[in-house]
């Protein structure tokens, strides 16, 4: 049985515009996701619609077979809980410190004043520290975020995710502002995430290279459509052609 | 090309030109100003406050006096901001894009806040005057809620400018309302927030001083009572009084707003 | 001390308590924490020292609001006409357009002065120390003050509201000039340019629509300000019809149209403001 399922699923802003439309695809535990296609095409739509920051028009995502639509708000932050994700903007509380923020991912494990009083226990505080070991950043743990470069936010990023025990990892352009050496750090860390802990890791990314090298399974997404869904090696250049359009040009000379 | 646009540009200037030129024109006329007279008497009052405006050693006399009153107009103005932001801060949660619980809440917000923002300071002491005579609490209140439109309108830009990002990332982890207001939206906002009170004190201090000619009470009133009275050296005292303390607090103010921002 | 994991704990952080320390108190974090406690000791010493000259709270209250209603719900003219009522109005205006305008051109004048990168830094210095004094004294006590020479009125008024304007203005242009591209008028000035030309060709052309805005915004201001100085310093337009019928008349339903008239001015001006704002001033 399938992780998620994600059934024809449409989305529009407005009446005649659609973002997606008949999205279906599965996923499994573990399996390591690229999606790519042209800016606009629906990419970060699509990703926030699995875990219902954007509310999707019609069709139905199961998740272990219960459709995400029916959560009451209570069930639906349980299910976030189990949702990480990452954004290309990393998305962090600058002002506050890189611990405080690893910490932030427990927040849908606590009752509202749990949170609101920063009671975070010790073991959860531990956990904490070991992730960003792990991510070669447990000496800048009482740093404020603002001070860190743009890799070290993504890691704390992926550090908050981490936290939160997810089964999928949900990663919007995470590699889209870094430079290249920053971008490797960060998708290997990627990479050994979906291996070494189980994890499912769905990227949208940009760059067709970076997908075929880290990814098992790549989704072409072109005007809110899915135009290919398969292995890497078998992504082809007419395949990329249908995915960019006439951008293809430029991203297979590069 | 290029010189159309030139031209036309030139073009606009003129007619604005003239626009404010005829507006200056019938203000002048409706308001019986002379721009003559207007501008002939201002070194005239000038030399006149060099003359009059001089404290004397029996005005210090008075000096305990006006410390009263004026740590009255102190606190008048600081209490009406803090309490007004606090008020303030929920309602700029409610009108923020970000944080708004409904689309009616937002509305309702913003239309308190532009309506407390727009009526003048006077104009609510005026109201308050009628029912609340002349007390301490009729300040108050009409600095509150002068304060209360100014402040949910910048608390609301600032958590729409600062806070998009870091919200979304805690709603995706499964944080509630309340825990994203308070680990996101306020530790990103609260510097520019209490920047924006610091302000709020430091012009607080000036209106009260209005209102209290008004109603009596701290500063404005031993102005306005040493004044009626043609006691200039007193009137210059408490005016330097006054510039003292609004000095004070600006340099307080901009020292905090350098080690926060 | 639990020091069995000492690769994952020798740089952890623990309270007194022994537990793990997440936040960091930096200067920051105690200056806001510092300020925000002592505005709320002050802010109840505050109450509990006022002279409340035994007042009935709630009865004041509810009085209040019943002339709230009375004001929003039968706002009326009885004492003076709706002609009357719109001279008023444009007198006011009048006096906020006047005080702006004269005060803009004046501030241009000496912004150029007390901006850092076209004047000396001495008497940028003494400009800007000069008009910070002037700023702080409230524009009524301004009013009063020419009101001993020139008489009550509306050329005090203008005067008053004339110098806190350039107050304002010469602060508010300054900056905007400083925020000139250096570049820009070392370029001209290589070129051979003298002072006058870096002005009238790079400063003025580069900030107008930023000092039109700052001008703008200031007239809003002074709006308000003129409504005051009718209601407190004699200054006649509305705000002396809003003292009037308040304290003289105890007409509710008037003080309620002429509010509703200063409202509706008021947001019209606040509307234009603020699209100029969010178009010519770039926040910072």
């Amino acid at each position: 049985m399938p992780l998620l399922e994600v059934k024809n699923i449409t989305k529009q802003y407005e009446k005649d515009k659609k973002v997606l439309s008949g999205i279906s695809f599965d996923v499994n535990g573990g399996e390591f996701i690229s999606i790519i296609g042209p800016s606009g095409a629906g990419k970060s739509t699509l990703l926030r619609c699995i875990n219902r920051m954007v509310d999707f028009s019609s069709g139905e995502i199961l998740f272990h077979n219960t459709d995400i639509m029916s959560l009451s708000k209570k069930d639906l932050r349980k299910y976030r809980t189990q949702i990480g994700m990452i954004f290309q903007h990393y998305n962090l509380v600058s002002r506050l410190t890189v611990i405080e923020n690893v910490l932030h991912g427990r927040l849908g494990y606590k009752t509202t004043l749990q949170g609101i009083m920063t009671r975070f226990t010790e073991e959860e505080k531990k956990e904490a520290f070991h992730l960003l070991e792990k991510l070669g950043m447990r000496e800048h743990a009482y740093k404020r975020c603002d001070h860190l470069s743009g890799g070290q936010k993504q890691r704390v990023g992926i550090a908050r995710a981490l936290i939160q025990q997810p089964k999928i990892l949900l990663c919007d352009e995470p590699i889209a502002s870094l430079d290249p050496n920053s971008s490797k750090v960060i998708m290997d860390h990627l990479k050994n995430i979906s291996q070494e802990l189980r994890i499912t890791c769905i990227v949208n990314l940009h760059q067709v290279d970076v997908a075929k090298h880290y990814s098992e399974r790549i989704i072409g997404l072109n005007g809110g459509q899915i135009v290919y869904d398969g292995a890497p090696q078998e992504l082809t250049t007419t395949n990329i052609h249908q995915i960019y359009g006439s951008e293809a040009e430029n991203l297979i000379l590069a | 090309m290029k010189i159309d646009v030139y031209r036309k540009k030139k073009r606009q200037f003129t007619i604005f030109a003239l626009i404010v030129l005829c507006m200056t024109f019938i203000s002048a006329k409706l308001t019986n100003f002379s721009f003559v007279q207007g501008i002939s008497s201002v070194p005239e009052a000038f030399r006149w406050m060099g003359s009059n405006l001089l404290i004397t050693r029996e005005s210090f006399e008075k000096m305990p006096s006006i410390l009263d009153k004026l740590i009255e107009t102190i606190f008048l103005s600081i209490t009406a901001t803090t309490t007004a932001s606090i008020i303030a801060l929920l309602l700029a949660l409610l009108g923020s894009q970000t944080t708004k619980v409904n689309g009616f809440f937002s509305t309702l917000s913003r239309f308190i806040a532009s309506v407390f923002r727009n009526i003048p300071i006077v104009a609510w002491a005026l109201i308050l005057l009628l029912s609340f005579g002349q007390n301490a609490l009729t300040g108050y209140f009409a600095l509150f809620l002068a304060t209360l439109g100014f402040l949910t309108r910048v608390f609301t830009e600032t958590i729409d400018e600062t806070s998009n990002s870091s919200v979304e990332a805690l709603q995706s982890t499964g944080a509630n309302y309340y825990q994203v207001v308070s680990k996101a939206v306020l530790p990103e906002c609260s510097p520019q927030m209490i920047s924006w009170i610091l302000f709020m004190v430091e012009t607080n201090i000036r209106s009260s001083t209005l209102v209290g000619i008004l109603t009596g009470t701290g500063i404005g009133f031993a102005f306005d009572l040493y004044y009626k009275s043609m006691n200039y050296n007193v009137v210059s005292l408490i005016t330097l009084s006054i510039v003292v303390v609004v000095i004070s607090i600006e340099l307080i103010s901009n020292y905090i707003r350098r080690v926060i921002l | 001390m639990d020091t069995v994991k000492s690769s994952v704990t020798f740089d952890i952080r623990t309270k007194p308590s022994g537990k793990i320390k997440i936040t960091n108190w930096n200067k920051s974090k105690v200056v806001m924490t510092g300020t925000l406690l002592v505005l709320t000791l002050l802010s109840m010493y505050g109450f509990l020292t006022f002279d409340y000259k035994e007042i009935n709270l709630i009865q004041a209250t509810l009085d209040t609001l019943a002339n709230l209603k009375l004001m929003f719900l039968q706002a009326n003219l009885n004492n003076f006409t709706l002609a009357e009522a719109i001279y008023q109005i444009g007198l006011t205006v009048g006096l906020a357009f006047l005080a702006t305008i004269i005060g803009a051109v004046i501030s241009l004048f000496i912004a150029l002065f007390a901006a850092k990168n076209l004047s000396p830094k001495p008497l940028a210095n003494t400009i800007i120390i000069f008009i910070a004094f002037i700023r702080a004294v409230p524009t009524v006590l301004w009013v009063f003050i020419f009101a001993i020479a020139a008489g009550l009125g509306s050329e005090a008024a203008i005067l008053g509201m004339l110098l806190h304007t350039v107050a304002f203005l010469v602060k508010a242009f300054a900056e905007s000039i400083e925020e000139l591209d250096a570049g820009v008028i070392e370029a001209l000035r290589a070129s051979g340019a003298n002072w006058w030309h870096v002005v009238t060709n790079a400063v003025i052309p580069s900030t107008m629509t930023s000092l039109l805005s700052w001008t703008f915004l200031r007239f809003e201001t002074n709006f308000t300000v003129a409504v005051a100085m009718g209601a407190v310093a004699g200054a006649g337009g509305i705000g002396f019809e809003l003292f009037m019928a308040s304290g003289f008349y105890f007409d509710m339903k008037e003080v309620g149209f002429i509010t509703y008239a200063i409202l509706l001015i008021a947001v019209m001006l606040e509307f234009m403001s603020t699209r100029l704002k969010k178009r010519y001033i770039v926040k910072s």
